[in-house]
């Protein structure tokens, strides 16, 4: 355990400062990925003002307030892309990584994280700037509704994190993965309140996703932060993504190893 | 004559090549009908809610997500290719085999490459607006159809421009590819009519990077009505930006090494 802090530690501060090398190119990347939330906001908040003020219970205002919400959760959210792993196998750079005394997800694990340091601060002004251009309204009803945020923001990542790198394992056997991945991100895309808030979705795509990973690491933070969620509510989101990663993780740990096997680098 | 011949030979090597990749055929057609449904999925979510967005009725939408998806296909075809393949050159140095060859070097290096399976956008996006313009009661003359294929032609080539001088932002700057992650999400924005953004993104939209120009006047002279005015001024806007972009490029030229220089 100590010896995985310590590791976590060193990775991530030697990544932190690499990244903040180019902060350039990451805030530039962060302005392209406002362009998406904010069509959305407007395409909503131009209808919520259209049908006397609100849609499925969102105003203009609770509208600006998730999907500012959004860039946030979709920051944390970034993990390894399943895609990688094509990289990785095809070619043999894995091999590197098998030849270290630790699991290689740590390593993944403390890149991404690094990343969202540097992304936060860089996220920060913009926040702002969205804040004042759109006036978002939030309710905050209790205490708690903060470290719950904060907690459903980081479960949402783990979680992601972990589906996504189970995903990823599905190319040691299948060679052309992408349109595997493609319809992944596609049924994630319109489930996880990426599009739009659940609320919105017709009643059995909820019921359906009820059941699914998608909604637990994007809507549910952003729900629980814009203060549309009771406390019971909270607490069942947060043990559906513990469920969520307990399945994704054993997923992992009990096909790694069968992965590891299949693989064969150039050269090895 | 010389550069339609030139234009012809790229194009025929380029579509010789790909087809050497048949299966990226069927990987785009499943992006590209997946991309489709997606659009599909949110119109139908806006129209649960609402008769009509801002003023624009359901198949008024329509079109405009098919010009949208048709002018996007003849991007990724042609002239994002080519672009990535002129910043690949610049920042390796191997623009040079483009610029010693005896031809204008612009002409050269805007169709070097065609990825011609993203056509299927092409024939997706026109089916979507076919679809469109039936729903609509107003009836459809020559005149404006030619409008249309005018009013895509020219935002085709305002985009060309625009994305030719960032492209050649390279010889300056190294890391020029973050532009274009920009101008791709910009783009994105063009799904919708330019008219429902607030007016900074409006404006952006309209002479940062024409997209207004390119996707929702082409739909407007379909679906609505023709407007003369709009497409004089487009025809000024995009001679401007062609003559802007040209100049740009050769002033960019004179910043450039070469591999081994």
């Amino acid at each position: 355990m100590k010896q995985h802090l310590d590791l976590y530690l060193t990775l991530l501060k030697t990544s932190i400062i690499s990244q903040f090398q180019y902060r350039v190119a990451h805030l530039f990347w962060l302005l392209a990925m406002m362009v998406e939330p904010v069509v959305y906001l407007v395409v909503w908040g131009t209808i919520a003002t259209s049908q006397g003020g609100s849609v499925a219970g969102y105003t203009a205002g609770t509208f600006a307030a998730y999907y500012i919400t959004w860039t946030l959760v979709r920051q944390m959210n970034i993990a390894l892309t399943p895609y990688a792993f094509e990289n990785r196998i095809r070619k043999g750079r894995l091999s590197n990584e098998l030849m270290r005394p630790i699991h290689p997800i740590h390593f993944d694990m403390s890149y991404f994280m690094s990343l969202k340091v540097v992304t936060i601060v860089l996220w920060l002004p913009i926040a702002g700037l969205l804040w004042w251009v759109f006036q978002p309204i939030f309710t905050f009803t209790a205490w708690w509704q903060i470290p719950a945020f904060i907690l459903a923001l980081l479960g949402g990542f783990v979680t992601r994190f972990l589906c996504l790198w189970a995903l990823g394992l599905v190319t040691f056997w299948v060679t052309k993965v992408s349109a595997v991945f493609e319809l992944y991100f596609t049924i994630e895309l319109l489930l996880s309140g990426r599009l739009v808030p659940l609320a919105i979705m017709p009643a059995w795509v909820r019921d359906i996703s009820q059941w699914l990973p998608f909604q637990w690491t994007f809507g549910f933070p952003i729900d629980v932060a814009v203060g549309t969620l009771t406390g019971p509510q909270v607490a069942w989101g947060l043990a559906m993504q513990a469920v969520w990663m307990l399945i994704a993780g054993g997923i992992l740990a009990l096909v790694w190893p069968h992965a590891v096997r299949r693989y064969s680098a150039v050269g090895a | 004559m010389v550069y339609v011949r030139l234009f012809w030979i790229f194009l025929r090597v380029s579509v010789i090549s790909e087809f050497q990749y048949r299966v990226n055929f069927f990987v785009q057609l499943f992006q590209s009908a997946l991309a489709l449904g997606t659009g599909l999925v949110a119109m139908s979510l806006v129209f649960s809610y609402t008769q009509n967005l801002a003023g624009w009725t359901q198949p008024e939408l329509l079109a405009v997500m098919g010009v949208h998806i048709i002018v996007g296909g003849l991007i990724k075809t042609i002239i994002q290719p080519n672009m990535n393949r002129l910043i690949e050159d610049i920042q390796e140095g191997t623009l040079d085999f483009a610029l010693t060859k005896p031809a204008d070097a612009q002409a050269i290096i805007s169709v070097r490459e065609f990825r011609i399976w993203q056509l299927i956008d092409l024939v997706l996006g026109s089916v979507v607006l076919g679809y469109a313009i039936s729903q609509l009661s107003t009836s459809l003359g020559w005149l404006s159809a030619l409008a249309f294929a005018a009013a895509v032609l020219l935002g085709g080539l305002m985009i060309y421009s625009v994305w030719l001088m960032l492209s050649v932002g390279a010889f300056w700057i190294i890391r020029a590819d973050n532009f274009l992650e920009i101008f791709d999400s910009l783009y994105q924005a063009g799904r919708w009519p330019v008219s429902i953004y607030p007016g900074w993104l409006k404006h952006t939209l309209t002479f940062v990077l024409p997209i207004a120009f390119a996707v929702t006047l082409p739909a407007e002279t379909l679906a609505r009505q023709l407007n003369g005015q709009n497409l004089l001024f487009a025809v000024g806007l995009t001679i401007l930006l062609l003559v802007v972009s040209r100049l740009f490029w050769r002033f960019g030229l004179r910043h450039y090494t070469g591999a081994s220089a």
